[in-house]
């Protein structure tokens, strides 16, 4: 089993470092162009919205990260501080009402991309999606 | 350094900005931003986004295009897509902005659908 865990301050350029870690785990582990291509779009997405949604660009405040390999499942890990919110309440992006919106297309593209995606309140606060994509 | 660079060129009245990098949360949207605010400020409003080098799209770049889309359009203008790498049309397809671009895989007939 390979894991990794890293914690990353609440700033754009983590999402680049996010995205690196991403790959490099995904290729140790095997993952082949198609896989490595949804873990980077899957966590990229995900931290840029710890990042700017729940931990607000607060720098005192760290995007928690893990990576862990198991059963040929890949799971991410990302956490942030913030205070939380539904998903359920975030708008559709296809609904022709909101297509010409210029953000609140993430989510949509981690459950496209993902096997499994799940939201979490973790005790202590903050928000926590687990993501899953076999190999 | 930037992840993307952005060239200009015209063809008549119609300004292609050819890209090349990726469009990703920071620089990358920051950049088509930049330059489509740019080419519009210069009363240029046939805009064609020759997306063939862009290896690399995020949600934030997505909604850049969507940014650049309704910009040029409330200038009166109108920007069209060419070259869409399968990446970038499979995302268009999940977010269902396939039906709101138009798009061109053959310069010339990008161009000429302006006339």
């Amino acid at each position: 089993m390979n894991t990794q865990e890293i914690k990353l301050p609440s700033r754009i350029e983590s999402v680049d470092a996010a995205a690196e870690a991403a790959d490099d785990f995904a290729k140790k582990c095997g993952c082949g162009d198609e896989c490595v291509y949804a873990l980077d779009l899957a966590i990229r997405e995900s931290v840029a919205n710890a990042v700017k949604h729940g931990n607000k660009f607060d720098e005192t405040k760290d995007v928690e990260i893990s990576f862990e390999e198991f059963d040929n499942v890949i799971e991410i890990r990302v956490r942030d501080f913030g205070t939380g919110f539904s998903v359920a309440d975030v708008p559709d992006p296809t609904d022709p009402e909101n297509l010409l919106k210029s953000n609140g297309r993430g989510i949509l593209f981690m459950n496209s991309f993902m096997d499994e995606v799940k939201w979490e309140n973790p005790p202590g606060g903050g928000l926590r999606v687990k993501m899953r994509k076999k190999l | 350094m930037s992840d993307i660079t952005i060239t200009e060129r015209q063809a008549g009245d119609v300004t292609i900005l050819d890209l090349d990098g990726k469009v990703t949360i920071g620089e990358g949207s920051v950049a088509l931003r930049t330059a489509i605010r740019r080419v519009l400020g210069e009363g240029k409003n046939k805009i064609l986004l020759n997306l063939g080098g862009v290896g690399y799209i995020d949600s934030s770049g997505i909604g850049e295009l969507v940014s650049s889309f309704t910009a040029v359009n409330k200038e009166g203008g109108t920007l069209k897509l060419l070259n869409l790498t399968q990446k970038i049309q499979d995302l268009l397809a999940i977010t269902k902005l396939l039906t709101v671009f138009d798009v061109y895989e053959d310069e010339a007939a990008a161009l000429a659908s302006y006339n």
